[in-house]
């Protein structure tokens, strides 16, 4: 009997029963749609820390106050990540040690961030205040659009001048260029020398929402007596494991093991990746608890079916159906369900991540379609592989004879 | 009438034991039985007389626990359930006392079931069904379901089932049970017709009426043959 027959009588038994096919599929196309949103939101998360983090330049080293062990996938062994918690110790001091000192050590940024309120003409906006070094543009490879960015002078003499974010410079000055003008930042009177190039949003959060003081200003501004943090830019990517040394070797003529750490991209990159992969695995992990409970609500509308169908089987094997046959039959109707559900469950899951992509970043992956195209294929197979059995071993004669 | 002597099927010493170790009970004593070429054989007795069990032997449903029983000079007796499943797709036609359609699909498809299992080409499914539904006078009913049609027609429907594989024995298990005396009688007479043209016919019944249509009638009684 060919395989084509056996789909055909398996989608009329199917038809037959609309409402209950219907909500049988339903189990596998919500276990299938959970998994491919999930899946796609935990991906787009990563590919979203991911390009933040190039963004932040391959070749630039962080140095950040505290401890913070860097253990990927060392389960249990690393420090909790206590970043930014501690004090910071950083001098500009320790920037010229490095600069001097560090062979591989391109320049030094020093590096802070604060919220203040802005003011225009009668306009205000509150907004991240970042104090950062002439260097920046080069080392966050962004251009400046209008006007410049504050100079080496500017920044040595600690002068009250501003570099806008696109966002800030047309909530404020609208239309007006601000290249020029005055902005009071936390009451303060400031000259607007520049405006950023855009770099759009991410995952909700404005990038063009900042402004760039020099940190040596903002120190002054916001009363620090210490350096947030140092951006430090390795001649290039190959030397950063050197350079990370010479850091450590530095700072620790002034400072204890235990008040700065140094980061790199690519540590920071295993790190977020190890735990996104885990936060992944997780979400995929509890969305296939779903699948798998629809494939045992599969599994009983098939042992409902073989017995509703008792008679019919015996029918069929009088008339010459093999037990294979009957085997076969059954569990085509099964995977036939599962399928048809993993099919609707995927564009479900694709619409919604694609949806919840226009807020947030996700990344629909091929390899999660595949997965749940074979997963739900297999559920098919496997939670119909019983009551299929169940059916096949019926006795022709007790078959017939069922009321 | 063309009837020959050909031997179609043979019991030798075929016995039924339900349970032989524990509690033996013997459904059937060692029977012997031939059933030729056009042959229209009744079987009566009462209830747990055997019958059913002789009918599902001779139908391939079951095997005899001892004795052979040998199909057109073959035994299949030890035959394993898939090579029983070809033996009755090919060479038997049943007609049941609930005539045992498939209520969700058309008339047609029902007639066409046992060529499906057969490995019929679709074409060749169709012209089959058709010729034996016309022959049955079913033409007009092809696309309806069973339970469009009435007691009588659905019998029908069973009937051109059991007799579009062309079978070497047509079993029917009290096929009048359900139905009223005047539509019975149409079916023994479309029994009758297809006897006269060499069907051979078993009829399990136990309407004294009924069995007297047939050439020859079988009475069992405790397992035995009287």
């Amino acid at each position: 009997m060919d395989f084509f027959e056996l789909i055909k009588v398996s989608l009329e038994a199917l038809k037959a029963n609309k409402t209950r096919s219907g909500l049988t599929m339903l189990g596998i196309v919500i276990g299938v749609a959970s998994v491919i949103l999930l899946i796609s939101i935990g991906s787009g998360l990563k590919t979203y820390i991911t390009e933040q983090l190039e963004g932040l330049g391959a070749n630039s080293l962080f140095v950040i106050p505290g401890e913070f062990d860097i253990d990927v996938g060392g389960g249990g062994g690393g420090g909790m990540p206590g970043a930014g918690a501690a004090a910071s110790k950083f001098t500009f001091d320790h920037i010229k040690d490095l600069e001097r000192e560090g062979k591989t050590i391109k320049n030094v940024m020093a590096y802070t961030e604060n919220n203040g309120t802005m003011k225009y003409r009668g306009k205000t906006k509150i907004t991240q205040v970042s104090g950062v070094s002439p260097e920046y543009p080069e080392v966050r490879d962004q251009k400046v659009a209008q006007g410049s960015f504050f100079s080496t002078s500017h920044y040595n003499s600690a002068k009250r001048v501003a570099v806008l974010g696109r966002t800030v410079a047309e909530d404020l000055y609208g239309l007006e260029d601000p290249v020029g003008k005055n902005i009071s930042i936390s009451d303060q009177s400031y000259i607007v020398l520049g405006i950023l190039e855009e770099k759009g949003a991410m995952a909700g959060i404005d990038l063009d929402n900042q402004v760039f003081i020099p940190a040596t200003t903002a120190m002054r501004q916001f009363d620090m007596e210490n350096i947030q943090s140092l951006w430090v830019q390795s001649i290039d990517s190959n030397s950063i494991p050197e350079t990370e040394e010479e850091i450590e070797r530095i700072l620790l003529k002034t400072l204890d093991d235990d008040e700065f750490s140094v980061l790199d991209t690519s540590s920071i990159l295993g790190v977020v990746s190890s735990i996104l992969s885990v936060l992944t695995a997780a979400l995929g992990g509890i969305a296939a608890i779903s699948l798998v409970v629809g494939g045992i609500g599969i599994m009983n509308i098939m042992l409902v079916s073989v017995t509703e169908r008792t008679r019919e089987i015996g029918l069929r094997k009088a008339v010459g159906a093999t037990p294979r046959a009957i085997l076969t039959q059954f569990i085509i109707e099964s995977v036939i369900l599962s399928f048809l559900g993993g099919s609707i469950g995927v564009l479900l899951g694709a619409l919604g991540s694609l949806a919840i992509g226009r807020v947030f970043t996700t990344t629909i992956t091929p390899w999660s379609i595949g997965l749940a195209f074979g997963v739900s294929a297999l559920i098919g197979i496997v939670f119909g592989v019983a009551p299929a059995a169940k059916g096949a071993k019926l006795n022709p004669i007790d078959a017939l004879r069922y009321e | 009438m063309k009837k020959n002597n050909k031997i179609l099927l043979k019991l030798v010493n075929a016995s039924k034991t339900y349970l032989p170790e524990i509690n033996p009970v013997e459904a059937l004593k060692p029977t012997n039985l031939e059933i030729k070429q056009a042959d229209f054989i009744a079987i009566m007795g009462p209830s747990g007389s055997g019958k059913s069990t002789l009918m599902h032997i001779i139908g391939c449903l079951d095997v005899p626990t001892a004795g052979k029983i040998i199909f057109e000079g073959k035994d299949v007796s030890k035959l394993s359930e898939a090579e029983l499943a070809r033996i009755r797709n090919q060479k038997i036609g049943f007609v049941f006392q609930t005539f045992n359609l498939i209520p969700r699909v058309s008339v047609l498809a029902n007639v066409e079931l046992p060529l499906i299992y057969a490995g019929v080409s679709k074409k060749e499914r169709l012209k089959r069904a058709l010729e034996v539904l016309k022959k049955i006078g079913l033409s007009e009913r092809i696309n309806h379901t069973p339970n469009q049609l009435s007691g009588g027609e659905q019998q029908r429907v069973a009937i051109a089932r059991a007799l579009v594989t062309n079978p070497s024995i047509i079993l029917a298990d009290e096929p009048t049970g359900n139905l009223d005396s005047k539509t019975g009688e149409e079916i023994i007479d479309i029994f009758r017709k297809l006897n006269r043209e060499g069907n051979t016919f078993v009829m399990v019944t136990h309407d004294q009426e009924i069995a007297k249509n047939a050439s020859n009638i079988i009475r069992i009684k405790d397992g035995e043959i009287i």
